[in-house]
């Protein structure tokens, strides 16, 4: 009995206390058509030792980024941790709390939470944001549902087509049984979207466009251009954004961007499969009661002194139950906390160069590439952050397993996530990557297109 | 926890052109031109953005003090009714941080993945025996987002079918997420009554179940801690009318290899691993929300789900026409499900059915010493957690449920969850959990018992030992202060010159109180 405290001894007085003989006689409620008459047919329990050895036998069937340079991206980065961000969130006190409800014994989390939300804001230039929300997918669908809940003007969303596709499958499952247009704009020849393309789009009335800076090829969108016209319409505009490359780029808040998400795994998060990340969600300040998921606020406690609540609760739904929101319950506490402390130690020096080491890392591998013979950049001259797409003489998938084959995980076939990109892989670099790193996957590349 | 003031914010700690030095001063590849003429000046920022200067130990010491107003089931019994607060198992920490698990890139090739598919698949299937369902999605997020996400299986499911249904019935003692998910599914609700007994009420059920009834969500046992044993009734009625019988499964704990939902007549439920196998709860999330369901809705979970082939490799199945999509990126919070399997797999099928039996065992003990004090209006036993009532209190002599959980606080452990769920009034939902011992069980009966001989003045102002007491929520709620904003006389000095007007006004209301606005 792995973590049961009370012995056989105690089994028997809390029996006796409780006024039955045995502890199945508190399961009489179940009717005994529906009980299990078996056992669970799971694999018998292991050891703490013998668990061990299981799971490092599993990770040893594993080639992560440990194993092999990663030059993956896609919306998740191999960005450098620092130290000091496993060492403090993984600190009982965070880690094995829940939810503040009790804000008296929970000042820890709520002060870490408001620092997280100026940070937030801090960063991407806007008034307010959230708690955190599940990732960067579910922020996407999170902030159209609130654009249209702020606005009055129908159910359609402009949504731009070099905005992760994953992103826009979440929002097309949330929204499918409600009253909600997806329009999409397709990009332009350059890999982004046309200003004229998106002033047609929305020559309709639209409540909300969507743009992701740096796109989904990690192209730079003329993005003051595009909210620019966005606004102008009516819509709202919605910029997701890579926060790492806010080091670097303007702030969304500083070109006029209404509502601001993107996938914060990056700030101080392992790629973990794929999570548990945290999505952000930054807004301007008259849309604050319109806000899914947790906030909290700064006021005083009976003595008069500073201290941090859960507040407007009004909007979620263990109050308002079907008139909330959103449907959220969790935020991601945990991956918030470590992406504050993320940015604390790295500061506004520190995360300038992780965004711009990851430029120079990531324009000298697309340099080298292009060098290559049956290799191009896919999008000729147009600007990107720490990532680009090549296109190649052959088939992807068969060029990346070679490529693995030397010790590198090369690249992401585009073929499913695109129409038009057979022949396209999307490659990213971060800080992390070295010249040595970078030139072997050059030579990678070289040997597979041989 | 200690009762010091809580430490100043960084924002208020950070000093202009302090830092810590975590990468190298440049990247080493040969090109070193300046950055304009790799990006275009036109997207660049005049200057990073305006975060908080701060040193590597002013950061450590920052969130070691900040660590210590917090209460945690590392250092308190923490009875929060509904959440199933056990202890995280420090083994489960250490295997999910393996470098082999932590280092995976979501689209790294399938061949890389072995380890962690064939973790992933064995998941599946245990979930699915657990559940006695067919069919697992591992990818919703928690588990607010598994109840939408079997909810959207259940409308694709009928579309499918072209047999247009609209209303999703829930019982008044249902969690909040349930009406929540079922509004944004696209479905309208409707509240069914719960009886004297705290079960649902068939008569009202009935009344309201027709063919336009798609889901029927019932938590069992109910969040006031009762197995529903109409529960066969229930799916029969359902049956009949052609609709589904969701399962809220917050409260599996009560249940694991006593009864499985499938046996019970659900066709589709949610998990909460974190609560349920234990993962760390970490201040509000991350969660996990995976969904089990019958076959017959099996093509409609969200695609990816992993595969195995016949040569025993395993393999993301994106093949899935009927699927309703995605619901999140990637894969789901795999670094909580990771926690789970190492949780499912410390236990084996005997472990975790003693797991229940131990958690109704400390339920109905903990019931047992404190009931003729704190009646508990439903039920004779309870199964994983029970519904005290502090309304005799409240009549007496003006103590609250509030006042109950906030003195708890000075005995320096976690408070019930409070007045929910919303049917019993002043409601006290306490759920000690498996991993409590009876010497805990025991002190905090007895301090309950001894909160309410105490005055009532001593409770209203309660708690009196923690770093801050009673903060003002209806303030906080009227005039909301969501950030820190450097001081308006000195813009620069911490670093942030960016206060907007709006803002700026919520500095003002703040400024009798807070030492560092104007």
């Amino acid at each position: 009995m792995a973590y049961i405290l009370n012995t056989d001894d105690d089994v028997r007085q809390m029996l006796d206390t409780i006024g039955v003989g045995e502890i199945d006689e508190l399961f009489q409620s179940i009717p005994a058509e529906v009980r299990l008459q078996r056992a669970l047919n799971l694999p018998p329990a292991l050891s703490e030792l013998s668990l061990t050895a299981h799971l490092i036998d599993l990770a040893n069937h594993n080639q992560g980024g440990d194993q092999m340079p990663c030059f993956l991206g896609g919306g998740v980065y191999d960005h450098f941790v620092p130290a000091v961000v496993d060492q403090l969130a993984g600190r009982g006190e965070f880690y094995t709390a829940y939810t503040p409800y009790q804000a008296e014994a929970s000042q820890g989390t709520l002060q870490a939470v408001f620092e997280y939300q100026t940070l937030v804001a801090q960063l991407t230039g806007m008034d307010v944001s959230n708690a955190s929300l599940y990732d960067g997918g579910s922020a996407v669908t999170e902030a159209a549902l609130m654009a249209l809940a702020v606005q009055d003007k129908g159910g359609r969303i402009v949504v731009a087509g070099t905005i992760h596709p994953e992103h826009r499958q979440i929002l097309e499952t949330y929204t499918a049984n409600l009253d909600v247009q997806i329009d999409v704009i397709a990009p332009d020849r350059t890999g982004r979207i046309a200003a004229p393309r998106l002033a047609d789009a929305l020559s309709k009335p639209a409540a909300a466009v969507i743009l992701q800076h740096p796109n989904v090829f990690g192209l730079l969108e003329d993005i003051e251009g595009l909210v620019r016209i966005a606004r102008d319409s009516g819509a709202l505009a919605i910029v997701s954004v890579d926060p790492i490359s806010l080091g670097i780029l303007k702030r969304p808040g500083d070109y006029g961007a209404d509502i601001v998400v993107g996938e914060a795994q990056g700030l101080g998060n392992y790629l973990s499969y794929g999570g548990p990340h945290l999505g952000i969600l930054a807004c301007r300040e008259e849309f604050v009661r319109k806000i899914p998921g947790r906030l909290v606020g700064q006021t005083t406690d009976r003595n008069g002194k500073r201290c941090w609540v859960l507040t407007l609760q009004t909007r979620e739904q263990h109050i308002r139950r079907e008139k909330a929101t959103s449907n959220i319950c969790t935020n991601q506490g945990l991956l918030a906390l470590r992406s504050s402390i993320y940015l604390a130690v790295m500061g506004p020096s520190g995360l300038r160069e992780a965004a711009e080491q990851s430029t120079r890392n990531a324009h000298y591998a697309a340099q080298e590439l292009a060098k290559l013979r049956g290799v191009e950049l896919a999008f000729g001259d147009s600007p990107f952050f720490k990532e680009f797409v090549i296109r190649v003489k052959g088939d992807p998938n068969a060029i990346l397993a070679e490529v693995r084959r030397h010790g590198y995980h090369g690249g992401i076939a585009l073929k499913t996530w695109s129409a038009g990109m057979d022949d396209a892989i999307l490659i990213a670099a971060t800080e992390k990557r070295t010249k040595a790193e970078i030139e072997g996957l050059v030579a990678a590349y070289r040997s597979a297109l041989a | 926890m200690y009762k010091l003031d809580p430490p100043a914010l960084l924002f208020e700690t950070s000093r202009p052109g302090r830092r810590t030095a975590i990468l190298p001063a440049f990247a080493d590849v040969p090109d070193q031109r300046p950055l304009e003429e790799l990006i275009p000046a036109g997207f660049l920022a005049d200057s990073p953005p305006p975060l908080p200067e701060l040193g590597e130990l002013d950061v450590v010491r920052h969130y070691t003090n900040l660590s210590t107003s917090n209460m945690a089931i590392d250092a308190n019994f923490y009875p929060l009714g509904s959440c199933t607060m056990k202890y995280n198992p420090k083994r489960n920490e250490r295997l999910a941080s393996l470098p082999g698990m932590l280092a995976l890139h979501p689209y790294q090739d399938e061949s890389t993945l072995q380890g962690v598919l064939t973790l992933l698949h064995e998941m599946q299937e245990y979930l699915a025996e657990i559940a006695g369902l067919h069919a697992v999605s591992l990818q919703p997020a928690a588990g607010a987002q598994g109840e939408l996400t079997a909810l959207l299986v259940a409308a694709a499911y009928f579309r499918d079918k072209a047999d247009r249904r609209t209303r999703v019935l829930i019982p008044d003692s249902a969690h909040g997420t349930n009406p929540a998910s079922a509004h944004l599914a696209g479905f309208e609700t409707q509240t069914i009554k719960s009886n004297d007994k705290g079960l649902v009420d068939l008569d009202d059920l009935r009344s309201k179940l027709d063919r336009q009834t798609a889901v029927f969500m019932i938590t069992n046992p109910n969040t006031l801690g009762l197995f529903d044993h109409q529960i066969g009734t229930i799916s029969q009625m359902l049956r009949e009318q052609g609709a589904l019988l969701y399962l809220d499964g917050a409260n599996m704990n009560a249940i694991l290899g006593m009864v499985r939902p499938g046996d019970m007549g659900v066709d589709l439920m949610h998990y909460n691993p974190h609560k349920t196998f234990s993962g760390p709860h970490g201040g509000g999330g991350p969660g996990a929300g995976p969904i089990a369901v019958r076959d017959h809705l099996a093509p409609y979970l969200p695609a990816p789900i992993v595969g195995r082939r016949d040569d025993g490799t395993y393999f993301l199945d994106l093949d899935r026409p009927k699927s309703i999509g995605r619901v999140r990126s990637f894969f789901g919070n795999v670094g909580v499900l990771v926690r789970a399997y190492c949780y499912i797999r410390t236990h084996g099928p005997e472990g975790l059915k003693n797991v229940s039996r131990h958690s109704v065992l400390n339920a109905n003990y903990l019931r047992a010493l404190v009931h003729d004090v704190y009646p508990v209006p439903h039920g004779e036993t309870c199964m994983h957690e029970f519904v005290a009532s502090a309304r005799g209190l409240a009549r007496e002599k003006g103590v609250r449920a509030m006042d109950i959980a906030k003195r708890l606080l000075d005995h320096n452990m976690h408070a019930p969850t409070v007045y929910f769920p919303l049917i019993v009034p002043e409601a006290l939902m306490i759920e000690p959990t498996e991993t409590e011992s009876r010497a805990t069980l025991d002190r905090f009966a007895a301090v309950l018992r001894t909160i309410a001989e105490e005055d009532p003045a001593l409770l209203h102002d309660a708690p009196h030992t923690t770093p801050i007491s009673r903060p003002d929520e209806v303030a906080a709620a009227r005039n909301p202060i969501l950030r820190w904003n450097a001081p308006v006389a000195d813009p620069g000095a911490n670093g942030n010159g960016h206060s907007t007007a709006s803002a700026q006004r919520s500095s003002s209301h703040a400024a009798a109180t807070v030492p560092s606005a104007p």
